[in-house]
């Protein structure tokens, strides 16, 4: 039944033969977790989106400089930040690769798969600690501007939520290491896929909206109606 | 059954307290009337729903009861009922909200005629600027404010020069001119707030904020901080002096513009002369004296000791009949008649070795320095005073004086005059020491520092 | 069948056998339940001492020396912010919500028992932290609960070293943990539903803390947001909220920040956190009424959708809180529209509630006078809100003691009226025990007439033009005498009413170990909860298998029916009817 009709049933009638109504298929212990994983998702939704929102809104204030735009501004060479991007995108791909191979029930294309996307996680958030360094080395440190202030705060909120993310794919790692079979495991790399993703895409947006021109934000901001 | 009776009788007794409340609207100084008469509206509808849903209530709760053979009425809902319910509702909603906008439409559009005055809010006071004769105020920025520039008006700014300053709580309006507030704040949110205005708008630091009235009524109002802005917030009062333009115009021309502020106050020289009849007393370096009752003037930040001296003047300070040393000094004001007077000495006294007095008080420093985190505020964590918070520096003092200070500012001899806009919240704060002990701890305290 | 394959096997549910994984480390949600319950009223009552210190403040001025300007300050902040978030927030979702959740749904727990421990393990943790904040030199934040910089930050505040850093601190661990809980929440209702137990025959309880859920997971980023901005402002001298500005004589290394965009964050949050204490306790009153009532719910559908539109509006009326604040005076019609007709599904709910009255056959238990009283309350809360919500209104009575009489009616005396109603009414089930009837009716008349005797007369106050959080009204032309004295008869009222929730504390203690044993369903419920096999229900709650649900949870006074209520769980053809001559006969449907 859908949603509408879910939500406009008379619950005090008596169901049609007295049996129990809207039989569903049954829950299971994976479908419960994909559920929390997507309204986790919503949750890390609004809180970037509100990050984006208040950068949008202090990219309006007087004395706001833009990190991309002119050529003397850091982010108007964008080589470094394509680079991290590719690490993040490698480590996306391998978690691809791990959850089809857990699907063709290849368990050591999967390990190898999943060792790779740790790698290059790994990878991504030292690029982006150098990237850090290279920066306030610049001269853009943590007080600099707003904008700034705002790089570190994004870059450092995505890698914690990277982080996190190693931190729960030791699970199906200890998974093989206690040689459990890969239905069992299956799940978790699933899961762990769309969250990979999820942080690539988010950290895409981030991207393009730190490299953009002061135009660009005036245009966003305009738009929403800031 | 008692239930339902207290509920009944609750109703009435709302009812009761609204009709019979000595508390209500101040009354109306302003030209809103219009937001009293949406409050009003408000409370005929929200009041007609209070009376009558709980009547109801109580009612059913009455007539319902519990009863062994009763059986309640199986009745999942009510279609027609519930729209008419929530038609309405709806309805009454309308009558509050149609009103409310239009109110509100007028309040943020100010009359093109209006004048316009800035409030500057800060801890915990604000101070207020004019636009002079060529009607502008001069651009402002915090990087200019100083103690010498407490606004931070623009030097530079050709539109600054003939703002014209107030340095005090106490702002004059004159009666049925539209007025336009602009509002800054240097530090923290503030608020300026007459609740016989009925209007206002928070002062955010960072922007500038206005909203505009037309004072109705000739009369002395109450201004208060509406937005928490630290420990004194309370404290933080001031007044509004609606008057006869004729009598704003004068008091306005007794306020210095912005550039006669950046002159150098008053001639050291001439302030010597001046100076050898209070030094019978004070001392010749300012050092005060025990026996005469003269505290130590020498170290006293210059700001500071001309408006205490204008207000001996003006017996602001020393009007009270029990201040017999307060009389005294206002007696002696004889010698320093005029303002430039008071500026020469202040400008000698300026030039004298500031030592600290001996002290005399020695007890709980523990409990002193516990009690002194509430002066620390406004006096500084070193006791030097603070131009910010118009407070005086209390290092170094002799500690008697302190001390009968503090004991007349808990008694209203000092501080309770109604153009004394410091010494307000100098008694509140003193009413906060209890007892005599917490006062000779804290002035240990005050001794060490 | 929805109902979970994993959940309906009790060979997998473990029985703790050791002191210390049954009630230290469980993860039994009732045990959680009753960790998460004991902690939150623990603080509550700390909150409730520091607001009577206030109180006498205010009505006896400079009497107590320990009370001066920074402490009353630091006393109103920790009141404000322990009782929103750490009471109220904590014992209706994280108390109420996993006690219930699993037995009105017929699961035999969370759908992540594991997540659930840590959910609370990680609020203790951010209530130690919050109690810290009294211990370190300058004592806790005084800023006020909305803690608006730049002040929450600059020196002036009390508690602006340690004490700030401290508060955001608990609130990021906080809002950590309610992510957790709700989390578990949110999917045990959408998945764990027992067979039978669709949407729409789920309690209001459960609809309520449903949507009060979904809001806290999406409104607490925001208050995330706000307190790391804030953080990285004092720890590391960014300028998020920080402009330009001259702090007590010295220029602060700040340019460019807003502070209007603090609180546009704060009160983002802030507005959905009022409706994420109030539906659950929305919810739960409508089940108190209806079960004492012995009447059908009135309404239930109109009831429901009342839920979910009220949670959805109120993402879109934050700036109500701002109308004053400088922000665009062009927002105030648009949030002012917004704030008024969110007041058409509230006054739906409370005719509904006097509606589930009318035509009922009404007990007045303890649970039930408590519900009225809320209902009572929460008319006047509410109506006094269309004065704030009402943009031109709020001008005047913006920070006035109007806001703090509105406010403590609506989201203090309401909530925590539901509260007891909801304590009382469960506590058979939760210990097995019947609490002290008189001393419950004692607790009630002297709460419910003590605190409307204490915030009836602010709201006249703040008409006055009383400032709030003000730590002394002395040496003021436009407050006459009388307030005064007023203020004093409040205090002596707020006093008398806190000392009377020791009754309560009596009253629950005592009574689990000497109440008389409870019925197993002492008030006649239709719900699931309180049909368990044991009561109260043991580990995986259900024995062996999982109950079927065959109707709504509102089945009282069915017509042709014997008894006066049928459970959630009685098949139909078990359903004692009346014949013709109004004896009873077992009828086959």
């Amino acid at each position: 039944m859908n949603l509408w009709g879910r939500l406009t049933e008379k619950p005090w009638l008596a169901a049609p033969g007295g049996v129990p109504v809207a039989a569903e298929p049954p829950a299971t212990d994976f479908a419960s977790k994909r559920i929390a994983l997507y309204f986790f998702l919503a949750v890390a939704t609004v809180f970037f989106s509100l990050l984006v929102i208040t950068f949008l809104t202090h990219s309006q204030f007087p004395g706001f400089q833009a990190l991309a735009g002119e050529p003397w501004q850091p982010f108007t060479d964008t080589t470094r930040l394509w680079f991290n991007t590719s690490l993040l995108l490698l480590s996306s791909l391998a978690m691809q690769i791990a959850l089809m191979a857990s699907r063709a029930a290849r368990p050591k294309l999967c390990l190898l798969a999943l060792v790779g996307a740790i790698f290059f996680a790994l990878q991504f958030l030292l690029a982006q600690l150098w990237l850090w360094q290279q920066l306030s080395d610049m001269g853009y440190g943590v007080r600099a501007n707003p904008s700034s202030s705002y790089f570190y705060l994004l870059t450092a909120l995505h890698g914690l939520h990277l982080v996190a993310g190693l931190v729960v794919l030791v699970k199906p790692l200890m998974g093989f290491w206690k040689g459990k079979s890969l239905d069992l495991i299956g799940g978790s790399v699933k899961l762990c896929t769309t969250y990979w993703h999820y942080l690539l895409v988010v950290w895409v947006l981030m991207f393009g909206l730190l490299a953009s021109s002061e135009e660009t934000y005036r245009t966003l901001a305009a738009l929403c109606g800031l | 059954m008692v239930l339902a009776i207290v509920i009944v009788l609750l109703v009435l007794g709302t009812v009761l307290l609204h009709i019979l409340s000595p508390w209500w609207l101040t009354p109306i100084a302003s030209n809103w009337s219009a937001i009293d008469t949406t409050i009003n509206i408000t409370f005929w509808v929200t009041g007609i729903v209070f009376v009558a849903v709980n009547l109801f209530m109580a009612y059913a709760i009455y007539q319902y009861r519990y009863k062994k053979e009763r059986r309640s009425h199986y009745d999942p809902e009510n279609k027609k009922l519930e729209l008419w319910l929530g038609g309405l509702t709806t309805l009454g909603i309308a009558a509050m909200l149609a009103p409310g906008l239009i109110v509100w439409g007028d309040f943020v559009t100010p009359p093109e005629e209006s004048a316009e005055v800035e409030v500057l809010g800060q801890q915990w006071h604000w101070m207020y600027r004019f636009p002079g004769e060529d009607g502008q105020l001069g651009e402002t920025h915090p990087r200019f404010m100083s103690e010498d520039n407490p606004f931070g008006i623009d030097p530079s700014d050709p539109a600054g020069q003939d703002d014209i300053l107030v340095f005090g709580n106490i702002l004059h309006l004159p009666v049925d001119q539209p007025v336009r507030l602009v509002m800054r704040a240097k530090d923290v949110i503030h608020n300026f707030a007459v609740p016989h205005f009925r209007a206002k708008i928070d002062m955010v630091p960072g922007m500038v904020t206005s909203f505009w009235l037309e004072p109705t009524r000739i009369g002395e109002f109450d201004v208060v901080c509406m937005v928490l802005c630290g420990m004194a917030h309370h404290a933080m009062r001031g007044k509004v002096v609606v008057e006869s333009p004729e009598d704003h115009a004068a008091w306005l021309a007794q306020h210095p513009t912005f550039a006669q502020t950046q002159q150098p106050i008053g001639d050291a020289a001439t302030g010597q002369s001046l100076y050898a009849s209070c030094a019978s007393c004070h001392g010749p370096e300012g050092q005060g004296n025990r026996a005469m009752n003269a505290p130590k003037i020498s170290g006293l930040p210059t700001w500071y000791l001309q408006r205490q001296l204008r207000f001996y003047n003006d017996r602001v300070r020393g009007f009270h009949q029990d201040d017999v040393y307060g009389q005294q000094m206002a007696a002696m004001m004889a010698v320093l008649p005029t303002e430039e007077a008071i500026d020469h000495v202040v400008a000698y006294i300026d030039t004298l070795p500031d030592e600290p007095a001996p002290t005399t008080i020695d007890r709980d420093i523990r409990r002193g320095e516990s009690l002194y985190r509430n002066c620390a505020s406004c006096h500084g964590d070193d006791g030097r005073g603070n131009y910010a918070t118009s407070a005086p520096p209390l290092a170094g003092q002799h500690d008697w004086y302190l001390k009968q200070q503090l004991e007349n500012y808990q008694r209203g001899i000092r501080g309770s005059h109604s153009r004394d806009y410091y010494g307000s919240q100098m008694m509140m704060m003193a009413r906060t020491i209890h007892n005599d002990q917490a006062m000779l701890d804290l002035i240990t305290y005050i001794n060490s520092l | 069948m929805s109902y979970t394959a994993i959940a309906d096997q009790p060979v997998h549910m473990h029985d703790p056998t050791t002191f210390v994984s049954k009630y230290i480390w469980s993860q039994d949600h009732k045990v959680i339940a009753i960790q998460y319950g004991v902690t939150a009223i623990f603080v509550g009552v700390v909150a409730l001492v520091l607001s009577a210190l206030m109180r006498l403040q205010l009505g006896f001025p400079d009497t107590f020396e320990f009370i001066n300007p920074n402490t009353y300050l630091q006393f109103a902040t920790m009141h404000g912010m322990i009782m929103v978030v750490y009471l109220l927030t904590a014992l209706l979702l994280g108390g109420f919500g996993n006690y219930l959740i699993p037995l009105m749904i017929g699961a035999r727990d969370m759908a992540f028992p594991y997540l659930n421990m840590l959910s609370f393990w990680t609020y203790f943790l951010s209530v130690l932290v919050l109690l810290a904040s009294f211990f370190v030199p300058g004592g806790p934040t005084g800023a006020g609960w909305t803690l608006y910089p730049p002040q929450a930050i600059l020196p002036g505040t009390p508690g602006v070293d340690l004490g700030i850093v401290l508060m955001i601190v608990s609130l990021a661990i906080f809002i950590v943990a309610f992510t957790m809980g709700g989390l578990n929440y949110v999917t045990t209702i959408l998945q764990a539903r027992t067979a039978g137990m669709t949407l729409m025959r789920m309690p209001l309880t459960l609809w309520g803390i449903f949507i009060a859920t979904v809001m806290g997971l999406l409104a607490f980023p925001a208050l995330l947001v706000s307190a790391i901005m804030m953080a990285m402002d004092k720890l590391v001298g960014t300028s998020f909220f920080m402009p330009a500005l001259i702090s007590l004589g010295e220029a602060v290394d700040h340019s460019g920040g807003s502070p209007l965009l603090f609180q546009h964050l704060f009160w983002f949050f802030g507005h959905p956190e009022v409706y994420i204490v109030a539906l659950p306790a929305f919810g739960m009153v409508s089940d108190v009424l209806a079960t004492h009532a012995r009447k059908n719910i009135f309404g239930y559908r109109m009831m429901v959708w009342a839920i979910v539109v009220i949670g959805l509006l109120s993402f879109v009326v934050w700036a109500h809180h701002m109308y004053v604040s400088g922000m665009n005076p062009t927002f105030g019609f648009f949030f002012a529209t917004t704030t008024l007709i969110i007041a058409i599904p509230t006054a739906i709910k409370v005719y509904n509630w006097v509606l589930t009255l009318w035509q009922g056959n009404i007990k007045l238990t303890v649970p039930m006078i408590f519900a009225i009283g809320f209902i009572f309350t929460f008319i006047h809360g509410g109506l006094s809100g269309l004065f704030l919500g009402n943009v031109i209104v709020d001008v005047p009575l913006s920070d006035t003691y109007f806001v703090v009489a509105h406010f403590h009616m609506v989201m203090g005396v309401s909530p925590i009226m539901v509260l007891f109603a909801a304590i009382y009414h469960w506590y058979p089930l939760m210990t097995g025990r019947m609490f002290h009837e008189g001393l419950g009716k004692w607790h009630f008349w002297i709460t419910f007439l003590g605190a409307y005797a204490v915030f009836l007369p602010i709201h006249y106050l703040g008409i006055l033009g009383l400032p709030r959080r003000y730590f002394s009204f002395a040496d003021t032309d436009f407050i006459p005498d009388t307030a005064h004295m007023l203020n004093a008869g409040v205090t002596v009222s707020a006093i008398i009413v806190a000392l009377a929730q020791l009754l309560f504390i009596i009253n629950i203690v005592w009574s689990f170990k000497h109440g008389k044993k409870a019925d197993p369903n002492p008030w006649g419920a239709a719900s699931l909860e309180w049909q368990t096999p044991e009561q109260p229900p043991r580990h995986g709650n259900w024995g062996d298998s999982l109950p079927v649900v065959y109707r709504w949870a509102y089945a009282y006074g069915v017509p042709g029916v014997k008894q006066d209520f049928i459970p959630q769980n009685v098949p139909t053809e078990q359903v004692m009817m009346l014949d013709e001559n109004g004896a009873y006969q077992e009828q086959e449907v």
